[in-house]
């Protein structure tokens, strides 16, 4: 009898709080923050998950806690069954060229005293040892493998455009040849036609390293393009998650239904005939999340049992949903 | 007699780089109440444009080489300081992505919506507050009369767009320009500030320039777009029109870059290369080099917008001279 095989990213009851101090001489905690509140997920080797949600819900947080750069109140990470949670100090560093992350702002993420060549032979020898000799051979194949020419291998970043600079921040997260890379907001600040550039070409990386990966927007549409299945957060919390395009055409959860619904649609006529879902107020403050489902106060489908208690999961398929009040959710 | 009839603007801005022709020849109108959009990329002109109007560019090193913007018959771009200070805030106003721009962190929200009343002696300060409260409440901000006295720290980013959008709209203008303004929001509040301007606007019969790089808003929200490109409006007419007959291929190329409307899983049509740099002169069409249907004639000669279609204006000679057609 086989053994099923694990997950190969596997997070269980993760929680990431923060203490709100307050005091001058004397710091009390005050309250919590509580940005990452219970998150359970599984990936399997070379999926692309797209985590979405507005900003606030901790979806950033998350994806820092995944990769040990906050340590978690609460909860285990496993990546190829090995837990990420217990590595501490040398064994933490050495095991970073397994998981990587690129930001939004690639111009923040890089030193601007470095060029090119010094920022990924630095990468590339951080974890492994190569000649001199090859060094920058090595450096100008990974800048062609990111659509760069090697004749730029002497420049500085600010001597680079934004979609440039974001092909030198994903060279040099994959020079390691990592098993997972988190992607936050990595194509937020580019234009449209560079955008489509650079997720053309972390979906090609991707799929040419068998790479596992979290790619964490707040652009639906972009995410439904690149991702295999979609995470819904709100307020720390998961609530909604399934494979792309269902849950992008067939939002279950009312808040999915809400941020689905609010998305531009780039074709006037369809824009101008859709139903828009507008929701009433802003998101609540994480500082005093309301009780029972977080949502409840918004929702449109809102009934007391849900100020009691965060709804049991409800499997319909492939699709998981955080919501007790599905029989009367269209 | 149209609202605001911009022609053959050029602002270029004179530094030590070179000079920057940032917008090269502009030209357009907009009617009273209509809502005109204005998309491109970053670096396509479409912010300086507009700052141009409300004589905002610093100076120097911009400069405005020529033009002429007439608003209700008077050339904005020869006014004084003192006459565009008559205009600015009172019959055009403005808004911006950034809300702190517009709002001043040490004063309380009542005192700046009552500014621009009291600067254009629209009201005495009993009046002004009143009429401050009342659009505060107009603008959707639930207890307005208790948040009136708070300062801007104290409000979310969507609220800090209300309120400057209150601002804005405190004298009643004819024209507000908005520049990116629900770039920074998330999408469900990018949906309820959308619905308020479009709301306010058809309350104050005003007209909008609207500035976006997201095709998607524009799309739901504006009469008729503008298209730039390097300082150039390469595409105008009706929204319908530019979506469902574009006629140029910039545009063609800029809608099939959006992931939205492309099949998933699929590779997504890209534009190769980068804009080009404005600092250098370009002969013939500037979309030239990246453009997949250039002909040799389109980096000879400069191209100027011709109508194709009636209210379809491009500044693609292929397209003039009916050598391609575009599909959406």
């Amino acid at each position: 009898m086989s053994m099923p095989t694990p997950p190969f990213l596997k997070i269980r009851g993760l929680k990431t709080h923060f203490p709100v101090e307050k005091g001058l001489l004397v710091r009390k905690t005050v309250a919590t923050v509580k940005a990452v509140d219970g998150i359970d997920l599984d990936l399997n080797q070379g999926e692309i998950l797209g985590l979405v949600g507005e900003s606030g819900c901790g979806k950033s947080t998350l994806g820092r806690t995944i990769l040990q750069l906050i340590e978690p109140t609460q909860g285990s990470v496993h990546l190829n069954g090995r837990c990420l949670t217990e590595l501490k100090g040398k064994a933490l560093r050495e095991s970073r060229k397994d998981f990587q992350m690129i930001f939004q702002d690639p111009y923040a993420s890089l030193n601007p005293r470095m060029t090119v060549y010094d920022t990924l032979a630095e990468a590339l020898l951080s974890h492994q040892s190569i000649p001199k000799s090859e060094l920058s051979q090595r450096v100008g194949q990974w800048m062609n493998r990111v659509g760069l020419s090697p004749r730029f291998i002497k420049k500085y970043p600010h001597e680079f455009s934004g979609g440039q600079r974001q092909r030198i921040a994903i060279a040099r997260a994959l020079v390691v040849e990592p098993k997972l890379l988190i992607a936050d907001e990595a194509v937020s600040a580019l234009d449209v036609s560079i955008q489509a550039q650079i997720i053309n070409l972390l979906a090609r990386l991707s799929k040419e390293m068998n790479l596992t990966m979290i790619f964490i927007s707040h652009d639906l549409s972009v995410v439904k393009h690149i991702a295999d299945r979609i995470a819904v957060m709100y307020l720390g919390k998961m609530v909604e998650l399934g494979s792309a395009e269902s849950l992008f055409d067939h939002p279950r959860h009312p808040y999915t239904q809400a941020l689905v619904s609010a998305v531009p649609i780039p074709d006037p006529s369809r824009e101008r005939t859709r139903r828009r879902m507008l929701l009433p107020g802003d998101p609540p403050s994480p500082m005093h999340p309301p009780s029972g489902c977080s949502f409840h106060p918004r929702c449109p489908h809102a009934a007391d049992a849900c100020q009691v208690a965060f709804p049991e999961w409800v499997q319909e398929g492939d699709r998981s949903i955080a919501c007790s009040r599905l029989e009367v959710v269209p | 007699m149209a609202l605001l009839k911009l022609s053959d603007l050029k602002t270029f801005f004179h530094t030590r780089a070179g000079v920057v022709r940032a917008v090269n020849g502009v030209s357009f109108s907009i009617e009273k109440g209509e809502t005109l959009g204005i998309v491109g990329e970053s670096g396509s002109g479409k912010s300086v444009a507009c700052y141009s109007l409300m004589g905002l560019i610093p100076k120097p090193p911009g400069k405005i080489e020529s033009g002429q913007a007439l608003f209700d018959g008077e050339d904005l771009l020869q006014m004084s300081e003192a006459q565009l200070n008559r205009i600015r805030g009172r019959r055009i106003a403005m808004i911006f992505q950034d809300p702190m721009t517009s709002l001043n962190p040490y004063l309380r929200i009542e005192d700046q919506l009552i500014e621009p009343l009291l600067l254009h002696g629209l009201a005495d300060k009993h009046g002004a507050r009143k009429k401050a409260l009342e659009m505060l409440e107009k603008v959707g901000i639930p207890g307005a009369a208790r948040r009136i006295r708070m300062y801007p720290h104290e409000f979310s980013g969507g609220m800090r767009q209300r309120v400057m959008i209150a601002m804005a709209l405190i004298t009643e203008p004819d024209l507000l320009i908005a520049d990116e303004p629900t770039t920074a929001l998330d999408v469900t509040v990018q949906a309820q500030i959308l619905e308020l301007i479009k709301s306010m606007q058809q309350q104050l019969n005003m007209a909008v320039i609207f500035i976006s790089h997201d095709l998607g808003v524009v799309a739901g929200f504006c009469d008729r777009v503008n298209v730039m490109y390097s300082g150039q409006i390469v595409e105008s007419g009706h929204t319908d029109a530019i979506f469902t007959h574009p006629s140029h291929p910039y545009n063609q190329a800029l809608q099939r870059s959006i992931p939205a409307l492309q099949a998933k899983g699929q590779e997504l049509f890209t534009i190769e290369g980068q804009p080009p740099d404005l600092t250098r002169p370009v002969s013939g069409c500037a979309f030239a080099a990246r453009c997949v249907h250039a002909s040799h004639a389109c980096s000879q000669t400069s191209p100027h917008l011709e109508c194709v279609d009636e209210g379809h204006w491009s500044a693609c000679l292929r397209v003039q001279q009916h050598e391609i057609t575009l599909a959406p």
